[in-house]
């Protein structure tokens, strides 16, 4: 082992870079989950995004069209699903695990032909000035553009969702969706267009694997990412700011892992690809006390499917 | 009150699946008058005022407003008539501002929410028709009243000039009533007009210029607030003159079986709803406690029945001390509760009137059976019998209890509570929505009981209600007994004094 | 006059069946568009793409049941999907959403395999290994299932995540070891175990096509379906499922349910891990699941939860998985596409029940919208 400060300084880096596809996955799902709609088809819609970007990416050269290619195909995997838990009020967990198996299976069928192959990609970006900061600047700002994206995403959605008209009606929605109704507020719209929304920036996260972190495409090359955002949704309890946390930690985690295997460390890598579970599972043990649910505040209809004339 | 129809609803008619609720209801407004629509229960206010409203739509019949015909076909569509509705049930994020509330969905401010602008029009309008509230307080950490004003609010904020109130008293002291009504008045001096749905008569007397009966879902007719009196009210809600006093079994009583001392019980915001409480019922007997809801009755009753965890203090069954939060033990102790929420604590919606009658774990008892090998025939056969006794209304006993109507599915829980032949009952609200037909029927079985031996606690909000049925009259405030009085309305001034916070001894 | 969309009051008692073959028929059509467009793409014409279309679909039905090998293999799929389904029953009747059924399967495999090569591999008696492993298997599913059941309990934690992210630590855990410690010195680098010995196979009929597995699950189903409807249990948990403060009401200590659905659940689908390795795997492997606790799900939720409808869906859904395996075999089919059947069938039969609880209502004389 050469230096401790550059190791550090290498591994947070990589954090940061592992921890970007978790971090646009919890962000869309956060618009999702409060307008009220649960989404258990993350996976689905990682992969999908990821393929149709890396295909866009392949076929067109240019990543502006990657990324819009990639938030449509997440968009209409929302679309599907938004028709089945809003319209239909089909249960919101069957409904997600099918949009799964159903993004899995489309993105296996198109990526048969790009296996193998090399696509235009995001390269890494330094950002004068900024990336000359000792340290800090060499782990957040020698990035590609995607994690830029995804930096300013955050504060971004934090105003949207808490200083906005739309944001208020967002979360009226996911509170009271008998309140908003009252006023009304179009619940089954405001669920559709945050569904689709979310669905299709979790996409987003997809295709940064496929064109940034690994650069290519593998079959089912989320690896279970999606799984660990559902948890980290409610880990960062729905807020935008904390979903940097979550997203963070278990890049540094993967992260980590990777580097002392490197340096030769003996972990089972078994062992590394459970610790994410194994963490989530401990985070929502210490995070799950009633009070804290009552006071940070889960959209309380979340998983409930709306009904005017139910009402009465 | 000038003599131009504001609105005009025109041979309204609406069913569900199973009842017409709406049947040929024509109803006219006046600018500038207070219409009180009268009804019991049931006789299909709430449904005509939601198609007003724009939560149903009408199977047949139109709407004029200003004597053009409009079409509302939403809640949103109604504002923009200027039509505003405050239900019984508040439609408020509890999470947000008064402020947020108020402007929740409105169009006119642009895409950044500007609070000061917001909250300074508030404030405004709140002393202009003298309904205090603060813009930046956040609605859970208010009182039922002031969730009211900030509905009413909400409408003026918007312009609304037909201003419709659903049973807006259920929930308020006699003196903040008061408040309400001046409220009221000033607001159709100022030019609007205002529906006052009720189903209680002093209050529409007092408030009202015009009065629509409605009955069974049809108008039974308008008449002007000079020329009609309670009596006839009666006669014309009702059909027949109904005495509402009758006479109260005389039964002895006998020990103490309910004994309660110096409980205290937190609600779910943590404060303390019940302090030092002590009371006691004894068996043959009933306490009514009186009292403005929220001033801690669901905490007693659900400490009493073991659905919450008392702080301190002891509540004793018969002589034995109940045991921390332990249901069954107060079910098999012979405890009974009948709930306020009958549709969501009582009953199971989705399940058969033969499963709720056997809910509580008595089917054994009822059915003598074992856990291990239920006896379907047994049950059903039981069931009918049960259906038959306390005249459940329902196509048959494996019917969804959801289908029933408020009435019968009363009857259903009283079926379950009662047959049991329980010691100690608590009724909670146990005529809240019901008809006519159905509260007589309450009271008839509570009586039963009484006579029967049972030691029963009433947690009502009508008045009239613990005068028919109690020997005792009980009023709390804030979680603590103000004092005791006879049941004869002639205590109700002495009573209205308590529920406002004025102990006993005090005046 | 007007058509509007009302609510059904009452479903009426054909629905159960009618809507269900409407929604697969539905799906196979979507399907069979599918089918013609890949075979489009690979032959370049129409009409050959047609035929094809028709003879892979004609084979995907139709083999699977149609003889005597595809029918077996059909009954071989269907254990495992049944038994997850069966277990999963359990826990859905309280709405307690237990997603864990694919790390409870790999659980009792994984218990089981250590039980037949080490703990009990010096039992001779045929029935009284596979009554050992059965247990083993069972109470390994058991207590993966207790870690959510007393999350939830005590500390009100969402069970689908925790049993979600148990899934994957029971993947990970069975990779470590048929990759590592226990994998088979003879397996030519293969990742999976040694076999299991002969005294640990469940009995089977036709040449090893038929295991006796399936008789297991349906004792399991009968007996589930006895305690649904004859035992206060079965009466009890429909209440917790339909109204949890009207249980709490009724005196239903809701804190033992939900513990004892859990393990429950757990202990079944344990036991279908067990079952599979005894009765067609007979050794560990990495990834010998390929996604049962995950189509459990569906089939449970089809099938309403009733025990012995879990058992005639799990046999179709196992019928469909040897059909997509035929096309994946002698078509050339990926099996990305068949994943992709799968959703669709799902959402067709999703869509399906929905739409059904509905109705067309022509209603006259309304007044128009605005």
């Amino acid at each position: 082992m050469n230096d401790l400060p550059s190791f550090v300084i290498s591994t947070l880096q990589a954090t940061v870079r592992a921890g970007t596809p978790l971090l646009f996955a919890v962000l869309g799902t956060i618009f999702t989950e409060r307008s009220g709609v649960m989404n258990l088809g993350l996976e689905g819609l990682m992969l999908v995004g990821a393929i149709g970007g890396f295909m866009a990416s392949y076929n067109t050269s240019s990543l502006v069209v990657a990324i819009l290619l990639a938030m449509l195909a997440g968009a209409v995997l929302g679309f599907i699903h938004a028709f089945f838990t809003v319209t239909l009020k089909i249960n919101q967990i069957v409904s997600g695990l099918a949009i799964t198996m159903l993004g899995t299976g489309i993105s296996g069928l198109w990526g048969k032909d790009y296996i193998g192959v090399i696509a235009r990609r995001f390269e890494p970006v330094k950002i004068p000035l900024l990336s000359d900061i000792p340290y800090i600047g060499r782990i957040f700002f020698e990035h590609d553009l995607l994690v830029y994206i995804s930096f300013l995403l955050v504060p971004v959605m934090w105003f949207v969702i808490y200083k906005t008209r739309a944001g208020m009606t967002l979360r009226a929605v996911g509170e009271s969706p008998d309140a908003a109704d009252a006023k009304g507020i179009n619940v089954f719209a405001v669920r559709y267009l945050f569904t689709i929304l979310g669905a299709s920036i979790t996409a987003i996260g997809g295709a940064y694997l496929s064109l940034a972190y690994n650069s290519m495409w593998i079959e089912n090359m989320t690896a279970g990412r999606g799984w660990i955002a559902i948890a980290l949704v409610l880990f960062a309890t729905w807020d935008p700011f904390k979903s940097l946390i979550g997203a963070y930690l278990f890049g540094g985690i993967t992260a980590l892992g990777l580097r002392l295997q490197a340096i030769g460390a003996h972990i089972s890598p078994d062992f590394l690809k459970m610790l994410p579970y194994l963490l989530t599972i401990a985070v929502l043990f210490f995070t799950s006390t009633d009070t804290l649910k009552r006071k940070v505040g889960a959209p309380a209809s979340l998983g409930i499917p709306y009904s005017r004339e139910d009402r009465t | 009150m000038e003599d131009f129809p504001v609105l005009e609803m025109k041979h309204i008619s609406k069913s569900f699946p199973g009842v017409v609720a709406n049947d040929d209801i024509s109803l006219q407004l006046k600018k500038g008058e207070v219409h009180a629509l009268l009804g019991e229960n049931g006789a299909g206010k709430t449904t005509l005022m939601n198609i007003l409203f724009g939560i149903y739509h009408a199977d047949r019949g139109e709407v004029f407003i200003n004597n053009s015909k409009v079409s509302i076909a939403s809640p949103s569509h109604a504002l923009k008539h200027g039509i505003g509705m405050v239900q019984q049930h508040f439609t408020l994020v509890p999470s947000f501002t008064v402020a947020e509330n108020v402007i929740l969905g409105l169009k006119d401010f642009g895409f950044v929410i500007k609070t000061k602008t917001v909250e300074s029009k508030i404030k405004e309008l709140s002393e202009v028709y003298g309904l205090p509230v603060n813009p930046r307080a956040r609605v859970w950490t208010l009182s039922v009243g002031e969730r009211q004003r900030i509905e009413i609010l909400k409408l003026l904020y918007t312009g609304a000039s037909i201003i419709i109130l659903d049973e807006p008293t259920a929930v308020l002291t006699p003196q903040e009533s008061d408040t309400l009504f001046k409220a009221i008045r000033k607001l159709v001096s100022e030019g609007s007009s205002v529906i006052f749905i009720s189903h209680k008569l002093d209050e529409v007397l007092s408030i009202s210029d015009r009065i629509t009966v409605l009955r069974g879902g049809k108008v039974v007719g308008t008449v002007e607030r000079e020329n009609i009196d309670r009596r006839g009210l009666i006669r014309m809600m009702v059909g027949r003159d109904v005495l509402l006093d009758q006479e109260k079994p005389v039964v002895e009583t006998g020990r103490v079986i309910l004994k309660i001392e110096n409980l205290n019980v937190k609600n779910d915001k943590d404060l303390m709803s019940v302090r030092n409480l002590s009371l006691e019922v004894r068996s043959g007997e009933i306490l009514g406690i009186a009292g403005v809801a929220g001033n801690g009755q669901r905490e007693l009753a659900e400490a009493i029945y073991g659905l919450r965890k008392k702080v301190s203090g002891r509540i004793e069954l018969d002589g034995h001390e109940l045991k921390q939060g332990n249901v069954a033990e107060r079910i098999r102790a012979g405890l009974s509760f009948i709930p306020q929420d009958r549709k969501t604590v009582a009953t199971c919606p989705n399940l058969s009137v033969m499963s709720n009658l056997f809910m509580k774990n008595s089917i054994c008892e009822l059915v003598h059976c074992s856990p291990w090998k239920l006896d379907g025939r047994r049950m059903h056969s039981k069931a009918d019998e049960l259906i038959d006794e306390f005249s459940i209304s329902t196509p048959s006993a494996k019917t969804e209890v959801r289908y029933l109507s408020g009435g019968n599915l009363q009857k259903v829980v009283l079926a379950r509570e009662l047959s049991a032949e329980p010691k100690v009952i608590i009724a909670e609200h146990p005529t809240r929505g019901l008809d006519i037909g159905a509260m007589e029927f309450v009271y008839k079985s509570l009586l039963l009981q009484k006579k029967r031996g049972a030691a029963i606690l009433l947690l009502a909000g009508e008045l009239y209600e613990i005068f028919r049925l109690s020997d005792r009259v009980a009023v709390i405030y804030e979680g603590q007994i103000m004092g005791y009085t006879p049941p004869y309305p002639s205590y109700i001034e002495e009573i209205g004094f308590m529920m406002a916070g004025t102990r006993q001894e005090d005046h | 006059m007007r058509i509007r969309i009302e609510k059904r009051l009452e479903i009426p008692r054909y629905a159960g069946i009618v809507v269900p073959i409407i929604s697969v028929a539905f799906a196979l059509l979507i399907m069979g568009v599918i089918l013609l467009v890949f075979f489009m793409g690979r032959l370049g014409n129409l009409s050959s793409a047609f035929r094809e279309t028709f003879e892979a679909y004609k084979e995907m039905l139709t083999w699977p049941f149609a003889n005597r090998y595809g029918l077996f293999s059909t009954f071989m799929r269907m254990v495992p999907l049944a038994f997850v389904a069966l277990g999963l029953s359990f826990a859905y009747r309280m709405k307690i959403w237990n997603i864990g059924g694919e790390g409870q399967l790999y659980m009792g495999a994984l218990a089981s395999t250590w039980g037949a090569l080490f703990l009990f591999k010096d039992v001779k008696s045929p029935l009284m290994m596979i009554v050992l492993l059965s247990i083993i298997g069972a109470t390994a599913g058991a207590v993966w299932a207790l870690i959510p059941a007393l999350m939830k309990a005590f500390a009100r934690t969402d069970e689908i995540v925790v049993t979600l992210m148990l899934n994957y630590v029971a993947i990970f855990w069975v990779d470590y070891l048929v990759y590592g410690p226990w994998k088979d010195p003879k397996g030519y680098g293969f990742p999976g175990t040694a076999p299991f010995p002969s005294q640990a196979r469940l009995p089977s009929f036709f040449d090893d096509e038929f295991h006796i597995g399936i008789f297991i699950a349906l004792a399991i189903a009968l007996l589930l379906q006895y305690i649904y409807k004859k035992t206060g249990w079965g009466f009890n948990s429909q209440i917790v499922g339909d109204n949890l403060l009207a249980a709490r009401y009724s005196g239903i200590n809701v804190r033992n349910y939900t513990i004892i659905a859990l393990v429950v659940s757990g202990a079944i689908a344990g036991l279908g891990g067990a079952v599979q390795m005894m009765g067609v795997q007979h050794r560990l492997q990495h990834g010998f699941s390929p996604g049962y606790g995950y189509t459990a799900i569906i089939v449970a939720w089809l099938a309403k939860l009733n025990p012995l409808a879990i058992l005639l869906v799990s046999f179709l859904f196992g019928g469909l998985l040897v059909g997509n395996d035929q096309l994946q075999m002698f078509y050339k089919l990926p099996m990305a596409l068949i994943s992709v059947f799968q959703g669709l069938v799902l959402f067709c039969l999703l869509g399906g029940e929905a739409v059904f609880k509905y109705r067309l209502a022509i209603v006259k004389e309304v007044p128009e919208s605005e």
